[in-house]
């Protein structure tokens, strides 16, 4: 591995030194699970960057929680562009500091999303309990980990998939408020991420069920074996659409713009795609996506503009101070 | 703990040594400390009361407060024990034992918090035992008090041992020849000797506990209204961006806390004169 680094810099260096190439460096700013994910983007972006212009492009990586991550942006982390969990973290650039303008999502195909991912279930071999959708995470001696929907983005998710599930299973919003008020009753812990949470599962052997990404469920059955783990697909989810920007203000004083622009352009494209595919993300491309039928189950998808009226919304309704989360916990 | 003496001191270098001191507390203390203060400046006292006395941000205080008090006065009781025993026995590995001592100041916080995680949860060394009996110590109000317990123990024995040294046997030889049985030798003559760096260890350990957040999030489990910490809570808001709500949370608590340790502060110099020879 070592030997290898030695190599690609010393390359790296002859190269610079022969083709009088411009090195240019981006900073990615992203949430915990893409780190796998980047590492693979960043080696073909920055090949496919060279055949381009010539110019060699080093891309760094700072991971971390979504909400974090975005904090660090906004004050003052010089990111040339984030890829976070969720768009409420994007849309805080623009409405704590004006680092991005307010329409920073109609910029990018899709919402900005190059690829989606979903929430599901990881049970223990064998299911013991017998789960199979969302009702059964409601039932009484039940155990199921999520974390913390005011410290983790992608807790969000999970709570938001619950929600719908039972909005349209049951009927109305308050079948989905009863429905979390009970399966908030089954959760022993709530860790502060999705990592977090993940550990305290596969580690610490607390709970039945965990609800999580699908790219972290994948993940836990390739490190921690799929002899001992489960994915157990509901039959309706969220499609969680994990948003990219540049930001503006960061890339117009570094001069990177147009770099990072390609670079975020460059994750639609069929490589780009690809690699997502291969980090259990789902690509948009329907091509692409095709030859990954085998590996992501196909189940209804809502998403949260049709259902919640978009992240902001429903940040505001259910998890800001006062909102619905805390109600259920403040009976 | 030294006090201002009222009569000018015959060692020069007072008005620099201060006027270093005071620019330096400035610096590192009081600056960041006041911005605190600055950002809820901007709040109106609706909000602000809103923002500290929400039934979730009560139910943290209550949880940090008491976790903390129990664990600072159980340190002060075993740190009394170990301090004694390190300073007036010799035994072999009493240098290990020692150095054992320090451990919960020089481990990061987070590996404290897993490890005590993993050996208490239901799968862990000691939790596999404990579960089936219906005691549950990872991911209760005991989990934490245990965190907060952990690293306050080398506050107290630390604080207690060069005083404990200083103590030599010949007092206590003096007080038994002076007719004085065991028990008031203890209660007479060593504890009030002991008192005052036993409160201070105490305030130490108490105090670091209500700000400890590394070790606890980890065994805590965080459930709203049951074991959340109020440092936790802090987090919590700013993850909503709430940076106004998070500081002031992070006012009460610094308000509290110094409040508390110059209580603690002036019970010591009360203690102290009471006992001074």
């Amino acid at each position: 591995m070592k030997f290898k680094h030695y190599i690609l810099s010393f390359l790296a260096v002859a190269a610079t030194a022969l083709a009088q190439a411009k090195s240019i460096e981006l900073l990615n700013v992203s949430y915990d699970p893409t780190r796998e994910l980047y590492v693979n983007y960043n080696k073909a972006f920055a090949a496919h960057w060279k055949t381009q212009t010539g110019d060699d492009v080093i891309i760094k990586q700072s991971h971390g929680g979504s909400g974090k991550q975005a904090r660090g942006v906004i004050d003052g982390l010089q990111a040339d562009v984030v890829t976070l969990a969720l768009a409420a973290d994007v849309d805080a650039l623009y409405a704590n500091a004006k680092l991005i303008p307010q329409d920073w999502q109609k910029r990018l195909p899709e919402n900005s999303t190059p690829y989606t991912s979903t929430i599901v279930f990881v049970v223990r071999k064998g299911n013991p309990k017998g789960i199979k959708d969302w009702d059964d995470l409601i039932k009484p001696g039940v155990s199921v980990i999520t974390p913390n929907p005011k410290t983790s983005g992608g807790a969000r998710w999970n709570y938001l998939a619950a929600w719908a599930y039972a909005k349209h299973k049951q009927g109305g919003d308050e079948g989905g408020k009863a429905f979390v008020t009970a399966l908030y009753k089954n959760v022993p812990v709530l860790d502060s991420g999705a990592r977090g949470s993940t550990t305290t599962f596969v580690q610490r052997g607390i709970g039945d069920v965990a609800i999580s990404w699908e790219n972290e469920a994948f993940l836990v059955l390739k490190e921690f074996g799929a002899d001992q783990y489960e994915i157990v697909v509901p039959s309706l989810s969220i499609l969680a659409e994990p948003p990219v920007s540049i930001v503006d203000k960061v890339v117009k004083k570094k001069g990177t713009e147009a770099v990072a622009k390609a670079y975020l352009e460059y994750l639609y494209s069929d490589e780009g795609q690809d690699i997502a595919g291969r980090n259990f993300y789902r690509p948009r491309n329907p091509t692409i996506a095709a030859k990954y039928d085998n590996v992501f189950p196909k189940l209804e998808l809502v998403t949260i503009d049709a259902e919640f009226g978009g992240w902001t919304k429903a940040q505001k309704t259910h998890f800001a101070d006062g909102g619905v989360f805390d109600q259920i916990y403040q009976k | 703990m030294s006090f201002v003496r009222a009569q000018r001191s015959v060692l020069p270098g007072f008005g620099l040594s201060l006027g270093f001191t005071l620019t330096y507390l400035s610096l590192i203390v009081l600056i960041p400390l006041s911005a605190a203060f600055i950002k809820t400046a901007g709040m109106s006292w609706a909000d602000f009361m809103t923002a500290v006395a929400s039934p979730r941000v009560m139910a943290s205080y209550r949880l940090s407060f008491f976790a903390s008090l129990a664990a600072g006065l159980v340190n002060s009781f075993f740190g009394l024990i170990v301090a004694w025993v390190l300073v007036r026995y010799s035994f072999p590995g009493k240098r290990v034992v020692d150095a054992l001592v320090d451990l919960p100041f020089a481990l990061p916080t987070a590996v404290a918090g897993i490890a005590l995680t993993a050996i208490y949860s239901k799968n862990g060394w000691v939790g596999q035992y404990l579960e089936p009996h219906g005691i549950k110590i990872a991911f209760t109000e005991i989990g934490v008090f245990m965190a907060l317990t952990f690293i306050g123990l080398p506050f107290v024995v630390r604080t207690l041992q060069p005083v404990l040294s200083e103590l030599e046997p010949e007092i206590e030889e003096a007080s038994a020849t002076l007719g004085a049985n065991r028990w008031q030798t203890i209660t007479r003559v060593i504890l009030p000797e002991l008192l005052p760096p036993l409160i201070t260890g105490f305030a130490l350990s108490f105090a670091r506990a209500l700000g400890e957040y590394g070790s606890v999030v980890f065994i805590s489990g965080n459930m709203p209204m049951r074991t959340e910490i109020t440092p936790l809570l802090i987090i919590t808001k700013l993850e909503q961006y709430d940076y106004h709500g998070a500081t002031a949370i992070a006012v009460v608590m610094l308000v509290a806390s110094f409040s508390m340790l110059l209580v603690i502060n002036l019970l010591q110099k009360w203690s102290r004169r009471y006992y001074q020879v």
